[in-house]
């Protein structure tokens, strides 16, 4: 095993670290905006992950459109909802981590046990694939869904201006 | 060679889930929910990206997959931030216990 493996190899470990540490955060944290780093510091691990699996596209995408703009308008709803006083959390109430606790667990415990149980050996990889025949397969034999996709986009940021700035001409009236 | 198996993402994907169904329960804030289905969607495109590694026959095909569930993740979170700033100017919070309008 050369340098470079041992390295990457180490990087990896960093990166597991620090995804489940983000994961963990996001869910705890009494202060919202501490959720949210927690949050992109998630986001960064999974970017790691998808240079590990080939893609290093989807990483830059990863980053560009879930650690930057979904981060940002997380702390843009975080800071024009709340006021100072009400970004601490209050304090959890029992009945709600009662729920939470089994849910977390099971959903956890029966995926992993499966994964672990399933018997998969070492698999071969498939090669990397360039961006330009990502591009070919999106406007060719993926040109429906892509389209789609676009009209979903369109639909949302249309219906979030819509759902925003229509309130205010109603209490007006 | 941890990064070389199939398991290892798989398992991290159920992590993330399983953090996202904890944070989607326990959580007292629209934004803490928000937040809490972006971990959930992640795992989602992190499993996608392992199995196309590790099974499929064509490479391009779970990174297009990937593409489209960030998009959806994109309008997703365009819109709850959009009912989160409606929520804010009709109710004056965005605690979700103190919005009951239906129970009245």
């Amino acid at each position: 095993m050369s340098e470079y493996r041992i390295i990457a190899e180490v990087v990896f470990y960093l990166l597991i670290v620090l995804t489940v540490a983000g994961a963990v955060l996001a869910v705890t944290a009494r202060i919202l905006i501490h959720a949210v780093v927690g949050l992109a510091v998630t986001f960064l691990g999974v970017a790691g992950f998808y240079v590990y699996l080939g893609s290093p596209f989807l990483s830059m995408m990863q980053i560009l459109i879930y650690a930057g703009a979904i981060t940002i308008v997380l702390v843009f709803g975080t800071m024009i909802g709340y006021t100072p006083r009400q970004i601490v959390e209050t304090k959890i109430r029992d009945k709600n981590l009662r729920l939470a606790l089994p849910a977390c667990l099971v959903s956890g415990v029966v995926l992993c046990s499966a994964v672990v149980t399933a018997g998969l050996g070492t698999m071969r990889q498939s090669g990397d694939t360039g961006i330009a025949d990502i591009g070919k397969r999106l406007l060719y034999e993926f040109s429906l869904a892509f389209e789609l996709i676009s009209l979903l986009l369109l639909i949302a940021m249309v219906g979030a201006m819509v759902i925003v700035g229509g309130q205010e001409e109603r209490d007006a009236e | 060679m941890l990064s070389n198996g199939l398991q290892v993402y798989l398992i991290l994907a159920a992590l993330l889930l399983a953090a996202g169904v904890y944070g989607l329960v326990q959580k007292r804030s629209f934004i803490g929910m928000l937040i809490s289905i972006e971990l959930i969607l992640n795992g989602a495109g992190l499993n996608c990206m392992a199995f196309n590694r590790f099974c499929s026959p064509d490479p391009a095909i779970g990174q297009v997959l990937t593409l489209f569930i960030m998009g959806i993740a994109a309008a997703e979170a365009a819109i709850g931030v959009g009912f989160i700033l409606a929520v804010y100017k009709r109710f004056r919070t965005i605690d979700p216990t103190r919005i009951f309008i239906l129970k009245q």
